[in-house]
């Protein structure tokens, strides 16, 4: 069986929606997971922290 | 320097150089009369400077063994620097294009002063040049701090930071000799290309190597975005240039595509150098100085990680509408233009967050030009992204394409977005990185900032015009279906648009010399004596970790 032009399209237009929904589902699912919420609210307070020295 | 590496590192510095200067030397040799025989005397030279500079320092004392508890930012401060001078060489150069295309006998009759070889020589200044340099600079800045670890090692990042000047030094250099490729932003040849490949495989490695230092057990988000450019633009670079050398005592080589799938590869390469080089990038460094400067965190941290893989997955495949009504297949065009649409949804994400991070600190964005810089950068990003995915649309394309409203768009975003985020940026850390109470003067910040904005809505305007003009000439017929204006009737229409567009880049020039001016003053005032102010607490001597607006006292005043 040869891989033509025709299967290349069918792949990229089927499995591409696919993947584009999938990956977007994953992202929304980790950002508004309940438990990551102290995470993202102490990385985004953590820049304002004083830093002028790394942590020990 | 040099005092700041140590023994084994400085050995390491000079057998590198040794290396390099072997390099140029064969160059030299097999490339006489080719431009690469040129390049191969400015590596060599390159090469034995670098080894006298090492060995002027190498009997200096070497740094403590427990170097931990400090940041390394020699690379920072030198990149800054860098950047500095780059802007003022690539707008200058871009000056005078732009001038070049009012006055054409500006070129004074000589070869290397042609628009098609000056013209490289201002994108890749201003983009590699001051737009790299400012990136690897903020990115060492920034992942330190947020990572809370210091650079793995010395040598690292000054290789990376030199390197990538060496390299810059060579696409400019050759683009005035006739060398490139001809694509668009990849212009340099095989040689220079394999150097970027080892210098930013290098940078990669110092990035995830202090990431795996790092003490913090979240990775913030502007480490993500300054990864994807790392690694995305590593991926674009080798891919686009994929390329057989006509002999390897030539400069020329050819693509190893071919016809529309070269066109296809190299939009690929074009569109995400626009998206990770000049987006991503940019976004880590105002997602980490914005807040910082504001004193506020970010809006919404989960807005930030959307934009990112909103933006990292969907810009991959909007390149193709570069390619609108050619040869590509009218499918690939499609998705191009339908992907560009929807960016726009975490384009204005990162816009929206950003400019609602300023939410109860309007006051700080009145009284300092340095977060105002950051601010307007944010709006003309989000100008500038809404434009970009209209321009897209293939009927809106037939319009646009080839024309001066493209110039004005990329304009927009370079001048609007890049350049004022890295002005903002640059003026936040150089008092950081010296250890000055603020800049030299904030008067001239404000200077800065006005002519900066004035030239870039006259350059905008002005493009805005002459392209709508252009696109509407081309497309005009008269009663008997022939065209209406011949393509020199449209000429003659643009020149006054050419002029003022010239007048807002000169605006924008001489705003960063004075930006220059004052990063120089800044640098060479010594720090103010230790003294206590009345009420404040005494740092340890020469640190002012805080962005300092003003006078303690009126910091605490304004709270």
């Amino acid at each position: 069986m040869t891989f033509t032009y025709e299967d290349l399209v069918w792949f990229a237009k089927t499995f591409g929606l696919f993947y584009f929904i999938a990956m977007s589902v994953i992202v929304l699912l980790y950002v508004y997971w309940p438990s990551n919420r102290r995470e993202f609210d102490r990385a985004a307070a953590s820049i304002l922290e004083k830093d002028d020295r790394p942590c020990p | 320097m040099i005092e700041q590496l140590t023994k084994n590192e400085r050995q390491v510095a000079i057998a590198i150089l040794l290396v390099l200067t072997a390099c140029g030397m064969t160059f030299a040799g097999v490339g006489q009369g080719d431009p690469l025989g040129a390049h191969g005397f400015l590596i060599m030279a390159a090469g034995i400077a670098g080894i006298f500079w090492v060995i002027s320092g190498y009997f200096t004392p070497e740094p403590p063994a427990d170097r931990s508890d400090s940041y390394y930012d020699d690379p920072s401060r030198a990149g800054i620097v860098f950047a500095m001078a780059w802007a003022v060489v690539g707008m200058f150069v871009g000056v005078w294009v732009a001038l070049l295309l009012a006055y054409p006998d500006l070129t004074f009759d000589a070869g290397w002063a042609s628009f098609g070889r000056l013209r490289p020589v201002h994108t890749s200044g201003v983009i590699f040049g001051f737009g790299g340099n400012a990136l690897i600079a903020t990115s060492f800045y920034v992942m330190q701090r947020t990572s809370r670890a210091r650079l793995p090692s010395q040598l690292g990042p000054l290789f990376v930071l030199y390197g990538y000047n060496l390299f810059c030094v060579l696409a400019a250099t050759g683009y005035l000799m006739g060398v490139t490729q001809s694509k668009e932003y990849a212009e340099p040849e095989w040689y220079a290309d394999l150097w970027l490949v080892i210098v930013w495989v290098t940078y990669l490695i110092v990035y995830l190597r202090t990431l795996a230092r790092r003490k913090e057990p979240h990775i913030y988000v502007a480490n993500w975005y300054y990864l994807a450019f790392i690694v995305v633009v590593a991926m674009l670079h080798i891919v686009n240039n994929l390329a057989v050398p006509v002999s390897f005592g030539s400069a020329k080589s050819y693509s190893l595509f071919s016809g529309v799938q070269d066109a296809m590869t190299q939009w690929w390469y074009g569109h995400n150098a626009v998206a990770f080089f000049l987006t991503a990038g940019f976004l880590g460094m105002m997602y980490y100085y914005l807040p910082k400067r504001a004193g506020r965190p970010l809006y919404s941290y989960r807005l930030s990680i959307i934009g990112f893989w909103g933006i990292t997955f969907l810009y991959m495949w909007a390149g193709s509408h570069h390619l609108h009504y050619t040869a590509l297949p009218q499918w690939v065009q499609t998705l191009g233009m339908t992907f560009s649409v929807i960016l726009l949804v975490p384009s204005w994400a990162a816009a929206a967050n950003a400019l609602l991070t300023l939410n109860g600190a309007w006051h700080k964005v009145r009284d300092d030009a340095t977060l105002r810089f950051m601010m307007m950068a944010a709006v003309f990003y989000g100008l500038t992204t809404f434009e970009g995915s209209f321009l897209a649309i293939r009927p809106v394309n037939a319009l646009s394409h080839y024309t001066d409203w493209t110039i004005g768009h990329v304009h927009a975003g370079a001048l609007g977005w890049v350049a004022l985020i890295t002005f903002g940026a640059i003026y936040a850390s150089v008092p950081w990185l010296w250890k000055r109470p603020a800049m030299y003067s904030a008067r001239l910040v404000e200077v800065h900032f006005w002519l900066a904005i004035a030239g870039t809505v006259v350059y905008v305007l002005a493009m805005w015009n002459s392209g709508i003009i252009q696109g509407l000439m081309w497309r005009t017929y008269n009663a008997q279906g022939t065209l209406a204006y011949s393509f020199i009737d449209s000429l003659v229409a643009m020149h006054p648009y050419y002029v003022a567009r010239a007048i807002g880049g000169l605006l924008f020039l001489i705003g960063a010399l004075v930006g220059c001016y004052n990063i120089w003053m800044t640098i060479r005032t010594a720090p103010p004596a230790t003294e206590p102010a009345p009420g404040s607490v005494l740092e340890p001597a020469g640190d002012f970790p805080e962005p300092a607006l003003g006078t303690a006292a009126a910091r605490q005043a304004a709270e």
